[in-house]
């Protein structure tokens, strides 16, 4: 019995070890721990390289995601690095691959933030693993910009969560004003996708703003993505005559949508967001969707020189033409550059505050301001589907 | 130490010996950790606990039972979103409920993922009453699809999110001790091993009763444990609800460890992730098991990501899967075949010529 006496002894001995290592004094538990911390980074941030850290999909499913935003953050990089750095200090960018899985986001992130220490995080494509990743950011106060999720809820994760590009709302503010100043539209009829956020999303601002601006919604019909037979709400919506219909939903049900409509002979154009963009559009729609109008964050065929500086310097680095990810990821980096060499010293706090000041960023997806909710305020594009290649029309600013 | 019988009583204490030595070990690397660690190595940790528990959880039907599941992450998927929406509710930002008020609010936890459990058996017990009648291949099959109607169900179902996943599941609530209160990440900690022990333990003993004879008796031969009057079916219905079970604990530690839940971490990928730990290990060893989410969990975040970042090439899903194909034409049986570490010792203690005392 002396032997189980002794590892009784021994095993208390541990759980109190346990106990004691594990917990902390209640009263200032967590005020202390933030400030020291943040006096660690900054310590660790005023000699060397600037360390930032960057995670996406660079393998997986969703590999060119990832890999086109990896591109354009790169190029703003390595051009920030030849034009001597920030402060005299060279930037390093550490980017790390999540696979495509939300888990993963979150554990590159604390990694990125704990492990290799950076000042800021840019990052990702996607809203679903930006989620995942964000609190941990918020948590370690260091800012993070993700270039291209476009789900409201992302930047409400708290302070210190930035996007560079429009929320999916605006789309929809922005062609209810294209529709009224550009086509001259009075009455238009609305066919959402109820099922999906994003489409329900841009029809409520459509209709709002389009309301606001003395138009007219004749009619607000709805469809359920996956479905193929739209010929009911057609009919419906072409007997009270509109001028434009705005469908905000993804390319399928799109382009099957607008073959029936031809059929239907309705003529009014048809109007979207940046759901429609894929090759896949005009491969289901054929000429039925040529002519038709949607928003999307940048078009190759801007005029501004910024824009076309970009994609003259990204064919010469990577030898094809840059998509809206690399331009996003471009931006996002950029902003960070700009913040950086703004602040007064690079600690993740001043970097913060450095990017809520960015106003009137010329960027290549056009200029960025970020208003009080870390959201960017800037204009959409709106381009006209014109067989597999999309013309550029307008810019619709907010 | 020799004495002939012990009495009913202390065969009982005894048998709490094991499993207490081993949460006290655990909480005090926890204590460790919670001191010396950044809050990666922390999350890794806590990932490796979760594995630890699914890949324990999936032994037992594919190991023990000589079933092939594919659809152990919609398991994992209903016990991580159950215990995660009753901890959101109740001890989320701005939360209306209230389950158990201060100083109980730690137990919440350890409650929602029961009920995490207990909702992922009842998703085993729908499943397996239908597809376990069926045998090899077919059975793979039918519970993958059900694997994927899980995470669908999920993608659609608006109160948890959907497709954009439920952010801010909070850390289990706090143990307040006097003026001390334990760290998020002890206490996310203390349960990851407190459910990690009980996997562990109840699977072992399980194994090891009659129950888990006629569970292995289906592996070994299924005519000839029916001709023996095993319920074959019955036998591997249960393997299957209690596998669940685990399953479901195993992702509601997954819920408050990543604080958030998306339905594309349960894709089939997950399940698969799985099965290489428990082949790894050995299909029947839950040592093996163990050692081998030791090795899943550790080996691309510790060793081959930091490999990445020195190289600057990232081949680590290259270098990783090659040393899965290499191991398994070495060793096809896994790294411990049927038998456990403890077996070692057993084989160490004969070779001295003492008598070998049984473990646990």
């Amino acid at each position: 019995m002396g032997y189980e006496a002794m590892l009784k002894h021994v095993l208390a001995g541990l759980v109190i070890f346990a106990a004691t290592t594990g917990c902390t004094r209640k009263t200032p538990v967590a005020a202390p721990s933030e400030s020291s911390d943040d006096s660690h980074r900054a310590q660790v941030a005023m000699t060397g390289d600037i360390l930032i850290g960057e995670y996406g999909s660079m393998t997986g499913g969703e590999a060119t995601f990832g890999l086109s935003t990896h591109e354009g953050v790169m190029m703003a990089i390595d051009e920030t690095n030849e034009a001597g750095g920030v402060k005299g200090r060279r930037l390093k960018v550490i980017a790390l691959d999540n696979q495509g899985k939300p888990d993963e986001a979150a554990a590159v992130v604390t990694r990125l933030i704990t492990e290799n220490k950076v000042v800021a995080v840019l990052g990702e494509v996607a809203s679903g693993r930006t989620l995942a990743a964000a609190p941990i950011a918020q948590q370690h106060k260091i800012p993070m910009i993700s270039p291209s999720s476009t789900n409201p809820q992302v930047t409400e994760v708290g302070d210190y969560i930035f996007r560079v590009c429009f929320i999916d709302p605006f789309q929809g503010t922005a062609m209810a004003k294209f529709a009224h100043e550009k086509l001259s539209a009075k009455k238009v009829a609305i066919l959402r996708d109820v099922k999906s956020d994003y489409s329900v999303g841009l029809a409520t601002f459509f209709a709002k703003t389009f309301r606001q601006m003395g138009g007219e919604i004749v009619i607000d019909q709805s469809y359920q993505s996956g479905e193929k037979d739209f010929k009911a709400q057609l009919t419906q919506i072409r007997s009270k005559k509109p001028d434009a219909i705005f469908i905000p939903g993804y390319y399928t049900e799109v382009g099957l949508i607008a073959q029936q409509a031809k059929q239907l002979g309705i003529k009014a154009p048809l109007l979207g967001g940046d759901g429609w963009d894929s090759e896949k559009l005009y491969q289901i729609g054929k000429d039925a969707i040529n002519g038709q109008y949607f928003s999307s964050h940048y078009t190759t065929e801007s005029t501004d020189s910024v824009v076309q500086d970009f994609i003259k310097n990204y064919k010469a680095k990577y030898g094809k033409v840059p998509d809206g990810l690399a331009a996003l990821g471009y931006d996002a980096a950029k902003v960070l550059v700009s913040a950086m060499e703004r602040a007064a010293e690079l600690t993740p706090k001043n970097i913060r505050d450095e990017i809520a000041r960015t106003k009137d960023f010329a960027g290549v997806t056009g200029r960025i301001t970020i208003d009080g909710k870390r959201n960017a305020v800037k204009p959409a594009v709106v381009v006209k589907v014109d067989g597999t290649v999309n013309r550029y029309v307008t810019t619709i600013t907010p | 130490m020799t004495d002939a019988a012990p009495s009913p009583q202390t065969r009982f204490r005894r048998s709490f010996l094991a499993p207490t030595a081993t949460f006290a070990v655990l909480l005090a690397l926890g204590g460790i950790l919670d001191r010396t660690a950044n809050g990666y190595t922390q999350l890794i940790f806590l990932f490796m606990f979760v594995n630890m528990i699914l890949a324990l959880s999936l032994n037992l039907v594919n190991g023990f039972t000589g079933q092939f599941s594919l659809g152990h992450a919609g398991f994992m998927a209903v016990g991580a979103y159950v215990s995660g929406y009753l901890s959101v509710l109740t001890m989320g930002v701005g939360a209306r409920l209230m389950f158990l008020p201060q100083p109980f609010e730690f137990l919440n936890f350890p409650i929602f993922a029961v009920a995490g459990g207990l909702a992922a058996a009842a998703a085993g017990y729908l499943v397996g009453l239908p597809s376990l009648r069926l045998r090899g291949d077919y059975l793979a099959i039918v519970t993958l699809g059900f694997g994927e109607i899980i995470r669908v169900v999920l993608l659609n179902t608006k109160a948890v999110g959907g497709a954009r996943g439920m952010p801010g599941v909070p850390a289990p609530g706090e143990l307040v001790v006097g003026d001390y209160v334990f760290s998020p990440f002890f206490m996310n900690y203390l349960w990851a091993a407190f459910w990690l022990t009980t996997t562990f333990f109840v699977l072992w003993r399980l194994v090891r009763s009659t129950h888990g004879r006629g569970f292995q008796s289906v592996r070994e031969d299924e005519i000839a444990a029916e001709a023996m009057g095993v319920n074959t079916t019955k036998m591997k219905v249960q393997a299957f609800v209690i596998s669940s079970f685990f399953a479901g604990l195993a992702g509601a530690v997954f819920a408050s460890a990543t604080k958030y839940l998306n339905p594309s971490t349960f894709q089939f990928t997950k399940s698969v992730d799985a099965i290489i730990m428990v082949v790894l290990g050995g299909m029947g060893s839950l040592t093996g098991s163990v050692i081998a989410a030791i090795i899943v969990t550790m080996l691309p975040e510790f060793v081959l990501r930091p490999l990445q970042e020195y190289t600057g090439v990232d081949l680590r899903m290259v270098i990783y899967s090659l040393l899965l194909i290499i191991f398994m034409i070495s060793r096809p049986q896994g790294i411990f075949g049927k038998a456990e570490v403890t077996d070692l010792f057993k084989r160490l203690t004969k070779a001295r010529g003492k008598d070998g005392r049984t473990s646990a």
